[in-house]
């Protein structure tokens, strides 16, 4: 089974790319990379078999020491973000470092990444219920309205849409494009939006 | 530099120096693509606002036609941008010109500056733009 490649970056932001025939692309910059492997998964001795990676320069003060000890183990400077991803070379030992270039331009990409928080919020916002009118005497602005079914049984199934806590969890854009790489500078553009404020941590994996 | 203007100035298509200001009037030709046939559109008229920073700016121009106005916003810096032309340097107070959306015949007419080169004979200002697929000319500089 081939495996899929994948890499650790942040998003840096977004621009627009003119093709040579004047058509202009939204595009996102990611750097992704240089991620350094940590330690190497196996089947036999885990049960699964994953490249752990390390991505970002990061005081050693400010890493969990449960990681720095991996990192001083395999005398590594330790990084910021540390994280599985699937082995797609086997070639790749404790020590190698992965860069950008693993990706070619054209290519689809699935990027995964953590959305912008945005607090608790109402059902409009969040489920994107319609609401009732604003004027003409209506007393029904933004609420759910009926939650359950009828008197008989009377109940509330699971997985009601309900007001809550929107925004800030995992989210994968799937089907994007690489648009250009920049290998001197690990920057990658990529075709469209991804998840996520400006410097958060982002997983590219290749489709 | 901020990453993003970095990246701006490394994946910039052509190399072009802005040869107008807001209030000239320019002829800008613009490609047109018809299948595989290419040819050449010029719009005339007047730059009544010139927009955002990098590599997505852009300039709007205007034109009054069969009493009808017409706005088009080109970004300065795409390929199908042949080449763009000053006729006419307007004298101008503001950096945005919409009060000429508001305005018709005589009243939406800006005066002309009137510089050294320009008091008896213009000569028309003919900014080359290098073809896409060549390396543009190392003179025309950048606009950054």
């Amino acid at each position: 089974m081939t495996m899929k490649k994948s890499l650790i970056g942040k998003k840096i932001g977004m621009t627009q790319f003119i093709k040579e025939d004047g058509t202009l692309i939204p595009v996102t910059v990611c750097e992704l990379g240089p991620c350094v492997v940590v330690q190497k998964k196996t089947v036999e001795k885990d049960g699964y078999s994953a490249l752990k990676v390390g991505y970002g320069d990061a005081k050693e003060k400010r890493v969990p020491k449960a990681q720095l000890s991996i990192y001083k183990k395999q005398n590594l400077a330790a990084k910021r973000i540390m994280r599985e991803i699937e082995v797609f070379d086997d070639s790749l030992a404790e020590g190698s470092v992965i860069t950008c270039d693993i990706f070619t331009e054209d290519q689809p990409v699935n990027v995964l990444g953590t959305s912008k928080g945005k607090g608790f919020a109402g059902v409009i916002k969040r489920h994107g219920f319609s609401g009732g009118r604003e004027t003409h005497g209506s007393n029904f602005h933004r609420a759910p309205g009926s939650i359950g079914a009828h008197t008989f049984p009377g109940e509330v199934w699971k997985g009601q849409k309900m007001p809550g806590r929107h925004g800030n969890r995992s989210l994968t854009t799937k089907n994007l494009k690489i648009v250009k790489i920049l290998k001197d500078k690990n920057l990658v553009l990529i075709s469209g939006s991804i998840p996520g404020r400006k410097d958060s941590i982002i997983t590219v994996i290749e489709k | 530099m901020n990453i993003i203007e970095a990246v701006e100035k490394d994946i910039m298509p052509v190399s072009r120096t802005i040869n107008f200001e807001v209030g000239d009037t320019v002829k800008v030709h613009y490609k047109i693509i018809e299948g595989n046939r290419e040819r050449i559109q010029v719009f005339e008229g007047t730059v009544i606002a010139i927009d955002n920073k990098g590599l997505k700016k852009t300039f709007t121009v205007r034109r009054v036609s069969y009493d009808v106005g017409v706005e088009r916003v080109f970004p300065l810096y795409s390929t199908r941008i042949a080449k763009i032309d000053v006729m006419r340097k307007g004298k101008i107070r503001r950096a945005k010109l919409y009060f000429l959306r508001e305005r018709t015949g005589k009243s939406a007419k800006l005066r002309e500056k009137k510089t050294k080169s320009t008091v008896k004979t213009f000569v028309p200002v003919t900014h080359e733009v290098a073809p896409a697929d060549e390396t543009p000319a190392p003179d025309s500089g950048n606009a950054q």
